[in-house]
């Protein structure tokens, strides 16, 4: 399955490093990435692979909510069907 | 590819204007359950409940964790229960209790169908139902109840839309330690759809399948917003904006309903689209009506922007599901709105307004709190004026009052949680009891006759 991974917050370094980081050490491959600055927030989305990872999509959302605590910013993790449904017929 | 654009718009949805789907709602038939003693019956019903919506809360947790959106409520909606009590008029009590501790052990928080169906005609076992209602709220927590008095097919039972009249002011009075709370969960419709996931009114109809999933998504506070981005446009584009959101959202409700159904070995019923509010701020239907530009809700011009916006919503929606049902449309429930709470309080609106309203979206007099001294005509009056205009419209239209007991107008009530809190509002004080005791059938109308 495919999910698509969003980190919003204040921007600082190594935010890119600590996520993918994270998603590495759980066999999650990143298949696109995209990164901007949007009105002095960081914003990344994030397509990934979980078809091979180590951990659930549960477990993968609750070790990247404890990251994005520790690092301030938002991290969500939503199966890419619902942005397929949402916004294209 | 990514689009940022469509994926921030998405989490927006959810995360600031309130985007939620509003309820999985598995409708489960009992009729495999009837027996001839009301015991045997209730442990059946109890049984088959529990096993097939065992799962019920723990998959629509799953799917919200996995797709990224709120699931709020789980329910269960079974066959209409006069149905099943036949054979044991006077003992009905029993498998209302069977039913709120079914509800109780799957942990939904509604369990709707405590129904009946007297549209044309009410049988002995049927009026038995019906007077065991107001005792039935009383004793549970969690069940819902409805009965269907009118179709544009069949003409008003008007004997039911007196007995109506009467059971909401008993079943105000049996529970008047919680102003009359009882009242909040009995609904009496006209054209009431076999396929409604919403509350208080969802029963699984007889022509329905043994066990199916309708979904119901929400979204006023995504509609608000929408409509902020085209301030001072024509209504054309308002009209626009609306059915262009209510596709969004109602494509990830379709996307929830077919996964919920698979995991939960039902079949997949509809989606209703219906805009649904809560208390809280940001999730109003008034302030959807407001921001195209009303002063207040209940100003004049409210009817036509409701109109509007029930069917922009619908138009919106039909593409977006492979089945659409339910109310599908606005709703307007005074207590559960908070746009709606401000008008009543401040006078902006008022019941004959509210009843022009019905007119054109897809409930009725929803949620509203009378004074507790309202005689049972006068509400039997508000019924069968409700039922006209459904009858007459070919749509669904209901009642939801509560007279709230030792409560008069300019005080309020407060029922809690989703039921919100509402301000009592004035009925008219002139009687129609010579009109409700003539009870009869009201005919067809001629446009009914299309065979």
């Amino acid at each position: 399955m495919r999910a698509i991974v969003t980190v919003i917050g204040k921007d600082k370094s190594g935010i890119i490093a600590k996520v993918s980081t994270l998603l590495a050490e759980k066999n999650v491959n990143i298949e696109d990435i995209s990164q901007t600055i949007v009105q002095g927030n960081f914003t990344m989305l994030m397509l990934c692979d979980l078809s091979d990872a180590t951990l659930n999509l549960k477990e993968i959302k609750q070790e990247l909510s404890i990251l994005g605590e520790k690092i301030g910013v938002s991290i969500h993790v939503q199966h890419e069907d619902v942005f397929n449904v949402m916004h294209k017929i | 590819m990514l689009n940022r654009k469509e994926i921030l718009e998405t989490i927006n949805m959810v995360e600031k204007e309130h985007f939620d789907v509003r309820t999985i709602t598995m409708g489960i038939s009992l009729l495999s359950c009837i027996r001839n003693s009301a015991s045997e019956t209730a442990t059946l019903c109890y049984d088959k409940i529990c096993k097939k919506a065992q799962n019920i809360v723990a998959v629509a947790n799953e799917l919200s964790e996995e797709y990224g959106i709120p699931i709020i409520n789980k329910r269960v909606s079974i066959t209409p229960a006069s149905m099943l009590t036949a054979s044991f008029p006077g003992e009905e009590v029993v498998l209302a209790k069977a039913l709120d501790r079914a509800a109780k052990e799957i942990g939904v928080d509604f369990l709707g169908g405590y129904s009946a169906l007297v549209h044309k005609g009410m049988t002995s076992f049927e009026r038995s139902f019906i007077e065991s209602i107001p005792e039935a709220l009383s004793v549970t927590e969690r069940m819902c109840s409805s009965v269907n008095v009118g179709t544009s097919k069949s003409g008003i039972n008007m004997d039911a839309v007196k007995l109506m009249g009467e059971t909401i002011v008993k079943t105000a009075q049996i529970t008047r330690d919680k102003d009359g709370l009882g009242c909040a969960k009995l609904v009496v419709f006209c054209n009431a759809v076999e396929d409604n996931p919403f509350m208080a009114g969802a029963f699984h109809g007889v022509g329905e399948g043994e066990t199916v999933i309708n979904v119901g998504v929400s979204g006023p506070g995504v509609v608000h917003h929408a409509l902020k981005h085209v301030k001072g446009q024509r209504l054309d584009e308002v009209a626009e904006t609306i059915k262009k959101t209510a596709f969004k959202i109602t494509r990830a409700g379709q996307l929830i309903a077919k996964e919920a159904s698979k995991r939960l070995c039902a079949e997949f019923g509809i989606v209703d689209l219906s805009l649904a509010p809560t208390p809280v701020m940001g999730d109003s239907v008034a302030h959807i009506l407001e921001e195209v530009g009303l002063d207040s809700v209940g100003a004049h011009g409210t009817t036509a922007v409701l109109a509007m916006l029930n069917d922009a919503v619908k138009k919106g929606g039909v593409m977006a599901s492979g089945h659409v049902g339910g109310l599908s449309g606005a709703f307007i429930p005074v207590s559960e709105d908070i746009g709606m709470i401000n008008a009543a309080k401040s006078g902006a609106i008022s019941l004959s307004k509210l009843e022009a309203m019905t007119a054109v979206c897809s409930v009725g007099i929803d949620m509203v709190a009378i004074p507790g001294d309202t005689p049972a005509s006068t509400i039997s009056g508000m019924i069968a004026d409700e039922m006209a205009i459904g009858m007459i419209n070919n749509k669904t239209t209901a009642v939801r009052v509560i007279p709230v007991p030792g409560k008069t107008v300019g005080e309020n009530v407060e029922f809690g949680g989703l039921l919100g809190n509402a301000p009592i509002m004035a009925v008219s004080p002139y009687g129609c009891s010579d009109f409700i005791n003539r009870g009869g059938r009201m005919p067809a109308p001629i446009h009914s006759n299309k065979n």
